[in-house]
């Protein structure tokens, strides 16, 4: 390496210069085309009217609406989804018992099935065409059309992230730390509180980092049991679209480039923990 | 502390782990599991450390049944096979970590556990390193962390798993020799795992040899090697041939044939013996074979010989011979156990 790649012994896994260029290129390209062009329009769109107009579409009450209730839905799938991914891998990964491949299968479900069908299976469980629903709804609880049913389909939609993130990272590191602390006189408690959960904070913390961007953002689950009440059961992605079929697009991609931002955030923070705790810290390993 | 094991059982999925085991271990003993991986030794410990519990018998603190206890009561210092220190912690907050977990009524004062725990580090010689975590330790110094760990909580039995498994070998014989003297110093009852032979025999009191879920033998160094108990420990202690034989009217017969040496009960079984323990002889009764290899070893020459069997593969047996012997590379080689052991089948 002391000659500075002018050796005629490369590496055998390196690449030849013009190669490297190539790919480098190539990818740079894809990225600007496909994700950078598209993010940037979003905010130039946004502002195309100036900051007066852009303030305005957002605290429009409509748009103000669907802001609370993204976050509302957000707060509520997020920590049920953190609390049962946690559950789910600590059972996977730490106990034998059958039917574990299943279950992991199972888990996986909501990723490979579309949203639309993940909506309709509410509609089908809750509708007034069910059992559930018109029995429900004669105590004066409404799960079609309301927020009810936008939380679960934004639970079922985003609940394996956490999960994913975690079942190999505590397979990978076994029980030996919790036998370790019982064996130290700790009790179960004190032992998922100072030993567990430390050795799975940040796969835990980029899985909910995952899990919340995906429970703001979700479209097509939410879009099939919301009903599009305006003000009352859009969340910000059904939002955006009334705006953008209304051709309002200054509104529009003002709401859209909210939305953009908190992806970009999550981005952030994600490297943020990466930089932070050394690489692969948040991808999921200790 | 004494712990007596009681007709121990033990099954994973119907497949018996532990057959019947019973050991006694006296107090302050230092008593080595020695085995093949499977013999079930790593077993036996977390049974007596409350990590799994027994399908059937029970183990005795002193006059108290422990199987009745869970890990935390049991109040025993574990070892671990890769030491499961506690990466997100420094070494002074692993070692204190026993006494935090305490509850409020029997936890000892911060400064209290701080002094406890540079007593300790100093006792395990690793003064001043209280600050640094896990992963900027050596092997050895994880090894001795962990240790000091499991020893803050004053256990009454100390349980090692594998305890140098991980570490090469210079720093394995260095710790070896540590824990014997931190044995002696502190007394405490200590068991551990190994599958290392040389290990055990130098480092315990009593060696407990290990097979297929039951206990070979039990025994000082000196018993299992020169007064071993079965076939198995036998051949898995140190180095031996093993020949088939007849005793017939306390002669032994290989194939067919007087080899010179005395057999106690008559009947086919198995004759063992070590290569240091072999005569080179001029006499028509006697073993008989063509010399394969021979190397030098220190101050002997080790021979290897292989004993025609009609046709079948030779019999490969292993010898000592003095360093002056005249052995030729395919020359016919004759020699006696001088001691040996004949295991006959009932």
């Amino acid at each position: 390496m002391a000659e500075k790649g002018r050796s005629s012994f490369r590496n055998p896994a390196d690449e030849s210069f013009a190669a490297k260029g190539v790919l480098l290129f190539l990818t740079l390209a894809y990225l600007a085309l496909f994700l950078i062009l598209p993010l940037a329009s979003v905010f130039i769109e946004a502002f195309r009217k100036g900051w007066t107009d852009y303030y305005e579409a957002l605290v429009e009450p409509d748009a103000a609406a669907a802001i609370r209730l993204t976050l509302t839905i957000a707060a509520i799938a997020v920590p049920l989804n953190l609390v049962f991914g946690l559950a789910a891998s600590w059972a996977i990964a730490k106990f034998e018992f059958r039917g574990k491949s299943f279950l992991i299968t199972l888990i996986d479900l909501p990723f490979s099935i579309s949203p639309v069908i993940s909506g309709l299976v509410y509609v089908l469980l809750f509708g007034t065409q069910s059992v559930l629903g018109p029995w429900l709804k004669s105590y004066g609880i409404e799960i079609l059309f309301a927020v009810p049913g936008i939380v679960l389909a934004t639970v079922f939609v985003t609940f394996p992230f956490v999960a994913r993130e975690l079942i190999p990272l505590m397979e990978d590191q076994g029980t030996g730390d919790e036998e370790a602390a019982l064996s130290l006189g700790a009790s179960g408690w004190q032992t998922f509180w100072h030993v567990t959960l430390p050795n799975i904070r940040w796969g835990l913390l980029y899985g909910v980092l995952l899990c919340n961007a995906r429970a703001m953002g979700e479209f097509g689950a939410v879009s099939v049991v919301s009903g599009h009440i305006r003000g009352v059961t859009n969340t910000m992605p059904l939002h955006i679209e009334i705006l953008y079929n209304e051709y309002n697009m200054v509104a529009a991609f003002a709401v859209a480039s909210l939305l953009a931002l908190l992806a970009l955030v999550t981005l952030a923070l994600k490297s943020l923990l990466e930089l932070r705790f050394g690489a692969g810290a948040a991808g999921g390993r200790h | 502390m004494e712990v007596t094991i009681n007709n121990i059982r033990k099954e994973f999925d119907r497949f018996a782990a532990l057959n019947d085991v019973s050991l006694t271990i006296g107090s302050g003993e230092l008593i080595a599991l020695l085995g093949p991986s499977g013999s079930g030794k790593t077993t036996l410990l977390r049974l007596i450390a409350g990590l799994d519990f027994p399908t059937s018998g029970r183990i005795l603190f002193g006059d108290e049944d422990a199987s009745r206890h869970t890990v935390q009561e049991r109040n025993v210092g574990f070892v671990f096979q890769h030491y499961a220190l506690f990466r997100h912690m420094t070494v002074a907050e692993n070692i204190g970590f026993g006494l935090r977990v305490r509850p409020a009524k029997s936890r000892p004062p911060k400064s209290e556990i701080r002094r406890r725990v540079s007593e300790l580090l100093e006792m395990v010689q690793l003064g001043g390193l209280e600050k640094r975590y896990p992963n900027q330790l050596s092997g050895g110094q994880r090894q001795r962390v962990a240790l000091a760990r499991a020893m803050a909580i004053e256990p009454r039995i100390l349980l090692l798993d594998e305890p140098f498994g991980a570490l090469d070998a210079k720093v394995r014989k260095e710790l070896r020799r540590w824990l014997r003297e931190f044995h002696d110093r502190t007394g405490h009852t200590t068991v551990f795992v190994t599958h290392d032979q040389e290990e055990a025999l130098e480092l315990a009191d009593r060696v407990v040899v290990m097979s297929q879920g039951r206990i070979e033998q039990v025994g000082s160094a000196d018993d299992v090697y020169d007064r071993p108990g079965s076939p198995f420990v036998f051949s898995f202690i140190g180095e031996s041939s093993e020949l088939p034989v007849e005793v017939k009217g306390g002669t032994v017969l290989f194939q067919g044939e007087p080899i010179g040496i005395a057999g106690e009960r008559d009947g086919a079984g198995e004759l063992f013996f070590r290569p240091e323990d072999v005569a080179l002889v001029d006499a028509p009764d006697a073993l008989s074979g063509k010399v394969t290899t021979s190397r030098r070893l220190a101050g002997t020459r080790i021979v290897e010989v292989d004993i025609a069997n009609n046709g079948h593969a030779p019999y490969h047996v292993e010898i000592e011979v003095p360093l002056h012997a005249p052995v030729e590379l395919g020359a016919d080689i004759r020699f006696r156990p001088s001691r040996w052991k004949i295991f006959t089948k009932s």
